[in-house]
């Protein structure tokens, strides 16, 4: 870590010592130099102390609402007692040799909940080093390997610091990559092909570029873009063009006859991924025996900022801006493309408004399609592609999955047998590769079930519809989840057991999951009597090394509607770098999987995506949403992520809610009728 | 194709009567604060305030505001807007931010018609406006802080 902290010249040091003087609470003074001298001091890739004391942080990750850019000022600052008021944050260009995720080895990137976790000692690292060089003053070289403080000597670790963006989004001033104008960019909207597969074959654009400020359309692979002075210019040539499409490949997919398939995939063994002990045998004399099938729909991320990039082919090679969770990734893509070098590709990284997993696409899909026209275009210029609502919908897609569950309880309410049947894609292809190594994405949550039970199998069968998937906020935990925390309260039921005390005897070994469970329910009134037609629910995953459970509450209207009145979290992240934004980002976790768990689906007729915008795909409302608590378990352990962990607890959570209050199981997402009796 | 008042300036404008305000706002004038989210009206990510009360500026031609007085993020600057944006920041709603600038404006007006909403009368007015960060429950009690410190 400390081989990416540069060393710094004498003559640098104290220059900077100057500018230092009052940007710091160090209270050290060094010697005057003349005003001239006086210039920035960045004594590594992190912080940059400039002239008018402002303390400069520069994140490596992506800010897309997690509070990323926050978390690892605070980690800096903390080490370099820096004033939090002249603190600063600046994205980082795309440099994975400096800037690589330390999680992903060279890969510079955001997801999978690590960035406060990769960042943890590296940031710190980099602000304690500054500050030995700035209190060491003429005594270079400083001290190897530099001190970290101790845990009780934080000073902002731990407390809800305001968040560093707060100020420029409450004003409409953050730069998004689509307010980012640049001279001489003109604005593209691409026409894609109305099912995945196919490509345009017949192109008549007369019509499209006879519009005012329509300036070219372009027939690519991908489908037909329509460049203009301006977005709405290109989105009115877009409605005027008239396109035969080629749909000799083109996928025919429809989704209840996609459910039907998967149902019966569920019905035969598939490729085993665990097998302790003699599942079928504790099957075959079962005193209890209990089946069940969850069904998960495909589900759009719909980031409020549709996807969208802007790029700009010179001579040096490419630039790009936009709000990028895969920074390497694209600049390989991109190069590749181009027939240049990674390093050729420059990115500038913006403020994205929300991503969730999409704009990490590991293919970097819309990026790409941004380069080619620009490429098609080559006339040097920047050329900013925006995707309306509808694109992003209908480009932007999760997995279907269905899992299968059966298990046996034997007479005394103990859990003697648990067999697992996973159907779902992979985000590499259908089938079982070669090498066994199946995408983990499938299963994770699932072949590593926490539940003490001897007799244990899970195994997948991996479909390939044709349709691109991606990783979807909790990614595989958000299917993995919903199926097991159902199941284990089917099995509680079945066996005459509290859910909370069957999962507790089945915990035992498993601490951390055991005190977020605890602490949910002891806060959530776990086992307090309820008014009739409410219903309460409780469950607990652990994703991305974050411990999270929830206890739902649900109250019953007419006919078959409910609402969920209120939520109660428990997380254990190790230390909450900035509680507050541990709590923003459980509450809107809670949020995202109520909304999931209610109304988020996208379906398929005839190959084409039902969907495409908020009309038919709504979004959670203010009106939704319930009251949240969030407890947070006192930890001394590094911080793990809390971006996504708070996801996966919640459909299970409200499910099993929904039970206590009607008798039925809720098997099917989202959650618009009751799905068993 | 003729003039809008913004923020109480005065702006010629370029572009057709039928244009929406949205996009003038964005792409001629490089008032940005307010967004694109859904160009059909459904998720409040373009509200901007006309003569004070709420419109989806996606799907409102200029050529229907000409006369009126078009308020956006940039020119939220009365001391209602001014003690909700700081309720907001006190609150750190924003996440991802993008729906803020449609969430203020929201707020704004409906505590301009308003000064004491209940919890019924703030959904009606804000349900409208999505945010797919799910900041809803600090939208909430921002807007009832922003009331107590006006009242
Ligand atoms: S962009 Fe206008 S309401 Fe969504
Ligand atoms: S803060 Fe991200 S959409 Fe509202």
């Amino acid at each position: 870590m400390s081989s990416t902290i540069s060393k710094l010249s004498r003559r640098d040091f104290l220059k900077a010592g100057l500018a230092v003087s009052s940007g710091l609470t160090l209270g050290l003074r060094v010697g005057p130099a003349p005003a001239d001298e006086v210039m920035p001091f960045m004594p590594n890739a992190f912080v940059r102390i400039g002239a008018d004391d402002a303390v400069t942080i520069i994140a490596k990750h992506v800010e897309m609402g997690q509070g990323i850019h926050t978390g690892l000022a605070t980690l800096l600052a903390e080490e370099l007692d820096a004033d939090w008021a002249q603190i600063r944050v600046e994205a980082a260009p795309a440099d994975g040799s400096r800037y690589d995720n330390l999680n992903w080895g060279g890969n510079q990137g955001t997801g999978g909940s690590s960035s406060i976790n990769n960042s943890w000692l590296q940031m710190r690292e980099a602000g304690a080093t500054a500050r030995a060089m700035l209190v060491a003053a003429a005594r270079l070289p400083i001290p190897t390997p530099v001190k970290l403080k101790e845990a009780q000597d934080f000073v902002y670790i731990g407390r809800p610091l305001a968040r560093t963006d707060g100020v420029a989004k409450t004003h409409g001033q953050a730069l998004y990559t689509i307010d980012l104008r640049l001279p001489g960019m003109r604005t593209a909207v691409m026409l894609h092909p109305p099912r995945f597969g196919a490509i345009p074959a017949q192109v008549d654009d007369t019509a499209a570029r006879a519009i005012k400020g329509v300036h070219a359309v372009l027939q690519l692979a991908e489908g037909v873009a329509v460049v203009a002075e301006n977005f709405w210019a290109a989105a009115r040539g877009r409605e005027a063009l008239k396109v035969e499409w080629d749909e000799s490949r083109a996928i025919t997919l429809d989704s209840q006859a996609q459910r039907a398939q998967y149902r019966e995939l569920a019905d035969s063994a598939g490729h085993s991924l665990r097998a302790d002990g003699d599942a079928a045998g504790a099957f075959a004399t079962p005193h209890k025996l209990v089946e069940a099938v969850y069904e998960l729909p495909y589900l759009a991320h719909a980031a409020l900022e549709p996807m969208n990039c802007i790029a700009q082919i010179n001579k040096t090679g490419c630039e790009l801006w936009y709000g990028a969770q895969s920074m390497t990734s694209a600049q390989n893509h991109v190069a590749h493309l181009l027939g240049i070098a990674p390093a050729q590709v420059k990115i500038n990284q913006l403020f994205a408004g929300g991503s969730f997993g999409r704009r990490a696409d590991m293919r970097a899909d819309y990026v790409l399609e941004t380069v080619r026209i620009a490429q098609a275009l080559g006339d040097g210029q920047p050329l900013k592609l925006l995707w309306t609502r509808e694109d992003d919908m209908r480009g932007g897609r999760y997995r279907p999955a269905a899992t299968a569950l059966r298990g046996a309880v034997d007479a005394q309410g103990e859990v003697q047998a648990w067999q697992q049947r996973i159907v779902c894609q992979a985000l590499r292809g259908g089938g079982v590769p070669k090498d066994g190594k199946v995408d983990k994405t499938l299963h994770e949550g699932a072949s590593d079930l926490p539940y003490r039970i001897s007799n244990l199998a899970v195994d997948v069968h991996i479909p390939e519809p044709g349709v691109p998937v991606l990783w979807w906020r909790s990614v595989g935990h958000t299917h993995t989840a919903f199926a097991v925390e159902s199941f284990i309260d089917e099995l509680a039921h079945a066996a005459a057991r509290d859910p909370l005390e069957l999962r507790r005897s089945l915990l035992r070994d498993d601490p951390q999951r055991l005190a977020v469970l605890e602490l949910a329910a002891a806060k959530g009134d776990w086992g307090r009597p309820l008014a009739k037609r409410r219903g309460r629910g409780i469950a607990v995953h652990r994703s991305f090394g974050t411990w999270v459970a929830e206890v739902v509450e649900v109250k019953l209207g007419d006919a078959e509607s409910f609402t969920v009145e209120r939520v109660t979290v428990a997380v254990d992240c190790g230390i909450a770098v900035n509680p507050d934004v541990v709590r923003a980002q459980m509450e809107g976790s809670v949020g995202y999987a109520l909304s999931a768990a209610l109304s988020g689906e996208i379906t398929f007729k005839n190959g084409a995506v039902v969907q495409g915008n908020f009309d038919n795909y709504p979004l959670l409302r203010l009106s939704q949403k319930p009251a949240i608590d969030v407890h947070i378990v006192p930890s001394s352990a590094a911080p793990s992520g809390v971006g996504e962990p708070g996801v996966p607890p919640l459909a299970p959570a409200l499910a099993n809610a929904l039970f206590a209050a009607t008798g039925k199981r809720w098997r099917t997402l989202p959650f618009r009728t009751p799905s068993a009796a | 194709m003729g003039k809008l008042t913004i923020n109480q300036r005065e702006f010629d404008i370029r572009a057709d009567d039928d244009t929406p305000l949205l996009w003038v706002l964005r792409d001629e004038l490089g008032l940005t604060g307010t967004k694109y989210g859904c160009g059909k009206a459904l998720c409040g990510a373009c509200t901007v305030l006309i003569d004070g009360a709420p419109r989806r500026a996606c799907v409102t031609p200029i050529a229907a505001v000409a006369k009126q007085s078009i308020t956006t993020i940039e020119g939220a600057r009365s001391k209602l807007a001014q003690t909700v944006i700081k309720a907001w920041l006190d609150l750190d709603v924003a996440q991802c931010g993008y729906c803020q600038s449609g969430q203020i404006l929201a707020a704004v007006a409906l505590l301009e018609k308003n000064p004491h909403p209940s919890d019924a009368q703030i959904n009606e007015a804000m349900d409208g406006n999505l945010c797919r960060c799910a900041t809803y429950v600090r939208i909430r009690t921002a807007i009832h802080r922003a009331a107590e410190q006006l009242a």
